[in-house]
């Protein structure tokens, strides 16, 4: 249990090195290890889910010496909302391997190598406790998803590839900019080389430098959520990208920037977020984001960019919900960007299924899809219901979570994300009809339903729609402490004022007692 | 192990019945409209529609099994109802919940009055006088429903699809009624929407269907807009959404009727926001007509008995809520009224047997708001419940009219029906003689009582009874329109139709005839106070809802205080003004039929504005699909293109720029200079360059000479 973070780091490392000793003829073997690699990766993370203790923070943690010179360690450790990306990522790195199969024909072994490889620097996103550390694994993802864009996308690929590298890249530099400024600012105070999270947690930082440090760190982090207005690259590339690619992208990538905002933004300048200026900054862009994205998807025609649209709306609820600084509102923000990874990955897919039999996204080149493909009909639509959060699946609960944290900060937030749950029903039911429903067209005549493969992909996803919307508990338990940890770094004292239990107060050691809850 | 206990088998039996339709459902009816429609080049056929067309096709075991399966797990549920009212009615407190789990076992946080509470909502059943009445009309009319569809969806392809499309819907709507909290009844006003939405497209190739699908539910996701922010309004006041919870609080000392908008006008005013989406009020009523594109059976369950009424069940189980916002309540009966008016007056001169009756559909459904906008929950409760009776015959029995005749809907096209469909006719004048209000029937009570309730409650006024009162008057009128077009004159469709014109098979027409015996009899448990030779056992409807009522009905306390002469009179009005209404269709439609055609064209205005509904989907078309969602999308579209990638472009040009220029510059400049360094020294060194020519005498030449001149320097000096 000591190294168990390390196993599952490691664990598609070495199925990357493994990989790369097969040779390229042997395509077969290629498929079938990339598979079973990442499958093992998803199945080390299990004990993580079994040994958890929702009443400890960060845990499993392991340190070790780096560059001891500048005050970098290899330093790993997970908390609730680690341990519910972790898990996302390692299950959606399974399963775009899975759906894979068939539709990858030139450069496998490329192809599963840039796999692999994307899913050892996603997991360590997640894991680092390190800034530097963090820091490395946040560039490590952007090499190999620029290559799967680049070779496998698309007719536009290489323009999409491009448009995602400059802007992640110029995003990543200011981070790295912020990232200095706290390492030597840090320095200045203690005498200290270090780039350990919790020690920079410690800085004093005058409000004017955690403002300029914020918006440093913003831009590297809007642009991995996306943020209106540092979005556009994100149609594109998840337009152009492989299937595969395009569900790591929205499923996992695009949480990177939320969970920067929530794991470092937040509890290193705290001054700065809860300076209403900035609060309002925030709260307005991702108001624009949710009803622009969701006007703009009513436009689509091409059926995976409107998935992609729909993905910048989506996650505005979640930057929405991580600035209304209160626990309901951080709680529902990271519960809706786990839904957000399941249901849009199933969403895109979707698409690629209906792309890998007739090679066209043109939404009108469908309709009637009934007709031929039920199970996949049936799969669609529990997709775009999780999607559009229909009770009791599994959006509805982040939503309402995130809708009343925003509640208790300003009515018209609230307004403000019904109106995009409304408009979410029009342009997914509205897709549905045009591509499900309808006369069918006799080019799609011959098209096959669900293969047992493909079924496979999709089950865990589904079982997992069905678990988040009938059975939250577990979920919110695990994310009560580290949402209390956010919170109370942000404004200290929130749950004592408001008479809350505080999650971080243990009612039998400290003598506080917790008021009976109904 | 009792009945009550069981309450959660109650939804549970129609939930296991779609889940096996949904696995095995295509196995047990191989015969798929895929496999009608996809021989090569031939489209699905137009006729789909057309009943019959399809093919007598053998009903095979799997189909006969669909057949018992379905209707069989409504019969159950119907029977465990039966069984926990029985149980309820004994039970001194009337009301029983049970909680299975925590749903919705969310963080806590602070209510606005700074008490604690934790967002969180079970996964539990309430049971209660008012869901007992919603669970009979649920599974007894559905279970009728369920019943005559066997026949009239017999021939149809996808004949498992609809059972468990239908299975499924019966689920939800049970969850909707039985739910013991807000957030629960919601999980079943979202599910029946989703069925309701499955099956207005269950002709899904037709794009029509689609289209009405399609309106219905983003239409009503609008009205959920409001529902959901009422919803949260209630957790941030109350910290709980659960009824009784939620009831309590409300009958604590700290709330009395508001004066003006205060919180619990506005968190009303959302909750009915909702009802008008999920019930078809104004200004959201527009899907419901549209929606009559699915088949008749589900026009009949869903669109006219159980899930339109959704709305009205949910704020007459709101009545402590509502009864506190008089402004929020004088809304709903305002819009009640109106929409009762609006849309009688749309339904008299529509052409379509199946329209008209939405369009009823929806003015009777705005009578139910007028009377909770009243106060009078109780009475819309009893509307709803015998509207459900006479309004699912009046679909059912159109269904078998339309079903005689291979499909046609028009009224155009029908007449000359009675003799041919005598089953048909003679239940279908008991609905319509019911829906008019004529004393006796089932209609007549309940809309009575809604009409008195308008006129004499505190919160009633004049106005509000003329609306309901010239609506009644339309409805007669209208219903009798559709009676004699459909039944009497000339028979005005081709022969041919005529000649296969008959009486739908028994498995349709007995459900008829118990729909119609309930149409004449279901009214007999809510008779006028003023009937005094009636014992007050033919009262016990309202006794019945009291204990859920409680607040509304000391709030109601001193309606009634008007003298039996008013109340007769008024009657006496009421019964007069729905026998003209039948009267002037007997006029119109029997006895002088060139009559309406000239009044038509006397006031062609009118009559087209009616006939083209207000005009109120076009309007709606142009502002909200042409300009807010196309026209803004499109414009967000070209933004992103234009503007936020002009600049991501613009930039990319503006590097490319700026690199051009670092090229030129360090071609020209920086690599300049360092040429101009190189030339430099070229010229520095060329003088030199002249001696190193490589060849060794030249060096021994110029090393000789050298040494000479060092010498001579020596040597001159």
């Amino acid at each position: 249990m000591d190294h168990i973070l390390s196993i599952v780091l490691l664990t598609p490392l070495v199925g990357f090195a493994i990989l790369l000793a097969i040779p390229s003829s042997k395509e077969r073997a290629i498929k079938i290890w990339a598979n079973v690699a990442s499958l093992a990766g998803f199945l080390v993370c299990l004990p993580l889910v079994f040994h958890f203790d929702p009443g400890r923070d960060f845990q499993f943690v392991e340190k070790a010496a780096w560059i001891p010179s500048i005050g970098a360690s290899y330093h790993l450790g997970i908390d609730g909302y680690s341990l519910l990306l972790v898990v996302l990522t390692a299950l959606l790195g399974f399963l775009s391997i899975l759906s894979s199969w068939k539709v990858i024909e030139h450069r496998l072994k490329e192809y599963y190598a840039y796999f692999l490889l994307l899913q050892v620097g996603m997991l360590g996103v997640f894991m680092a406790l390190d800034f530097l550390l963090f820091f490395v694994f946040w560039e490590l993802v952007l090499v190999p998803m620029y290559f799967i864009i680049a070779i496998w996308g698309s007719a536009r690929r290489v323009y999409a590839a491009f448009k995602f590298i400059i802007y992640t890249l110029i995003g990543s530099v200011l981070m790295l900019l912020g990232i200095l400024g706290l390492y030597f600012e840090h320095y200045r105070q203690f005498g200290v080389y270090t780039f350990d999270i919790a020690a920079l947690m410690r800085t004093q930082l005058p409000p004017e430098t955690q403002w300029w440090i914020f918006w440093a760190f913003f831009v590297g982090f809007a642009v991995k959520v996306p943020m209106f207005p540092l979005h556009t690259w994100l149609p594109d590339a998840h337009t152009e990208a492989p299937t595969a690619g395009s569900v790591v992208l929205a499923s996992i990538l695009l949480k990177m920037g939320t969970y920067g905002f929530l794991r470092f933004s937040l509890p290193l300048l705290p001054d700065a977020a809860k300076n209403p200026q900035i609060i309002q900054v925030m709260a307005f862009l991702s108001i624009v984001a949710i009803v622009y994205g969701a006007l703009v998807c009513l436009m689509q025609k091409d059926w995976k960019k409107l998935i992609a649209y729909s993905s910048v709306s989506h996650m505005g609820f979640c930057t929405l919900g991580i600035f209304t600084l209160n626990p309901l509102g951080i709680a529902g923000s990271i519960l809706q960007q786990i839904n957000h990874g399941i249901s849009t990955g199933m969403l895109f897919l979707i698409v690629g299924i209906a792309y890998e039999r007739r090679h066209t996204r043109e939404i009108a080149e469908y309709s009637g899809l009934l007709r031929v493909m039920p199970v996949y009909t049936i799969v669609f639509l529990i997709a775009a219901l999780s999607s559009m959060g229909m009770p009791p699946l599994n959006g509805f609960i982040g939503e309402i979570t995130i809708l009343q944290g925003a509640y208790q900060v300003s009515l018209w937030w609230a307004l403000a994300i019904v109106s995009g749950i409304a408009l979410g029903a029009a342009y997914l039911i509205w897709l549905f009809q045009r591509t499900m429903l309808g006369e069918l067209h006799e080019k799609n005549a011959g098209l096959g339903d669900l293969t047992p493969r493909e079924i496979a992909v999709f089950a865990p996803l589904l079982v997992a729609v069905f678990w988040i919307g009938l059975y939250p508990k577990p979920f919110f338990r695990i994310l009560e402490r580290p949402v209390a940890q956010i919170v109370e770094r942000v404004q200290p004292g929130y749950y004592a004022r408001h008479n809350l239990p505080n999650p971080l107060v243990r009612a039998d050691a400290g003598g506080t007692v917790t008021p009976a809850v109904r | 192990m009792t009945f009550l206990d069981l309450i959660w088998l109650i939804p549970l039996f129609p939930l296991a019945g779609a889940a096996i339709m949904l696995f095995l459902g295509r196995k047990l009816d191989p015969q798929q409209p895929s496999a009608v429609a996809l021989a090569p080049g031939v489209g699905p056929a137009p006729g789909m529609h057309g009943l019959g067309h399809a093919g007598h096709s053998h009903a095979g075991p799997g189909k006969k099994l669909i057949s018992l399966l379905c209707p069989g797990t409504v019969l159950l549920s119907l029977i465990f109802s039966i069984g926990a009212v029985a149980e309820l009615a004994r039970l001194p407190e009337k009301t029983h919940q049970l909680i299975l789990y925590t749903w919705i076992a969310g963080l806590p946080f602070q209510t606005a009055t700074g008490s604690l509470a934790r967002f969180s909502a079970d996964w539990g059943f309430l049971l209660d006088p008012l869901s007992a009445v919603m669970i009979l009309v649920v599974t007894g009319v559905g279970f009728l429903i369920h019943v005559y569809s066997i026949g009239y969806m017999g021939h149809e392809g996808g004949y498992y699809r609809f059972f468990g499309y239908m299975n499924l819907f019966v689920f939800f709507m049970l969850m909707l009624v039985l739910a013991n909290n807000y957030a629960l009844l919601f999980v079943g006003w979202e599910g029946v929407g989703l069925c309701s939405y499955l099956l207005i497209g269950f002709y899904f190739h037709k794009k029509s269907a689609s289209d009405a699908a399609n309106k219905a539910f983003i239409v009503n996701r609008i009205g959920d807009a409001g529902f959901i922010l009422g919803m949260l309004m209630m957790f941030h006041v109350f910290g709980t959404v659960r009824f009784a919870d939620v009831n309590r609080a409300l009958a604590g000392p700290g709330y009395a009727p508001e004066a003006s908008w205060g919180v619990l006008s506005v968190m009303a005013l959302l909750l009915f926001v909702g009802a008008t989406g999920k019930s078809a009020q104004f200004p959201l009523y527009v899907w419901l007509p549209d929606a009559m594109e699915g088949p008749t059976p589900v026009s009949a369950l869903i669109h006219a008995a159980t899930m339109v009424t959704a709305g009205v069940y949910m704020v007459a189980r709101s009545n402590a809520l509502f009864s506190l916002a008089p402004a929020t309540s004088d809304i709903v009966a305002v819009i009640g009224a109106f929409t009762a008016i609006l849309a009688a007056s749309i339904a008299l001169v529509q052409n379509d047997i199946k329209r008209v009756l939405a369009y009823s559909t929806v003015s009777q459904l705005g009578y139910m708001f007028l009377a909770c906008g009243v106060g009078a929950y109780w009475v819309a409760i009893f509307h709803l419940y015998t509207h459900a009776f006479f309004k699912a015959l009046l679909f059912l029995g159109a269904g078998s009219v339309i079903h005689a005749l291979g499909g046609e809907q028009d009224m155009r096209r029908m007449g000359g029906l009675k003799e041919k469909l005598p089953t048909t006719y003679w239940t279908m004048l008991a609905g319509s003689l019911a829906i008019a209000g004529i004393p006796g029937l089932a209609g007549f009570f309940s809309k009575d009582e809604i009409l008195w309730q308008v006129y004499s409650s505190p919160q009633g006024s004049t106005a509000l009874f003329v609306v309901g009162l010239i609506t009644a008057g339309m409805t007669a009128f209208y219903m009798f329109r559709l009676m004699f077009l459909t039944f009497h004159g000339k028979p005005r469709m081709d022969a041919h139709t005529l000649a296969h014109a008959h009486e739908s098979p028994p498995v349709m027409t007995v459900p008829l005839a118990v729909l119609a015996a309930g149409s004449v009899l279901a009214g007999w448990i809510g008779v006028p106070k003023l009937w005094t030779a009636f014992p007050d056992a033919f009262r016990s409807f309202e006794h019945w809802l009291e204990p859920v009522m409680l607040r509304a009905a000391a709030h109601g306390a001193d309606a009634g205080h008007h003298d039996a002469a008013t109340e007769w009179l008024l009657m006496g009005l009421s019964v007069a003004v729905a026998l003209g209404g039948i009267w002037v269709a007997r006029v119109f439609y029997l006895r002088r039929p060139e009559l309406p055609e000239r009044l038509a064209q006397s006031a062609p205005g009118l009559y087209n504005t009616l006939l083209n509904k207000w005009y109120v989907d076009e309007v709606y078309g142009a502002v909200f699909v042409d300009g807010l969602a196309k026209g803004g999308g499109t414009a967000l579209s070209e933004f992103d293109a234009r503007v936020v990638d002009g600049g991501v472009n613009g930039t990319g040009w503006l590097a490319r720029f700026t690199s051009q220029l670092s090229i030129w510059w360090d071609t020209w400049i920086v690599d300049g200079a360092v040429r101009l360094v190189s030339f430099a020294v070229k010229v520095v060194s060329y003088p030199v360059r002249l001696l190193q020519t490589g060849y060794v005498q030249a060096y021994a030449l110029i090393f000789v000479l050298g040494v000479l001149v060092i010498f001579g320097y020596y040597w001159m000096r």
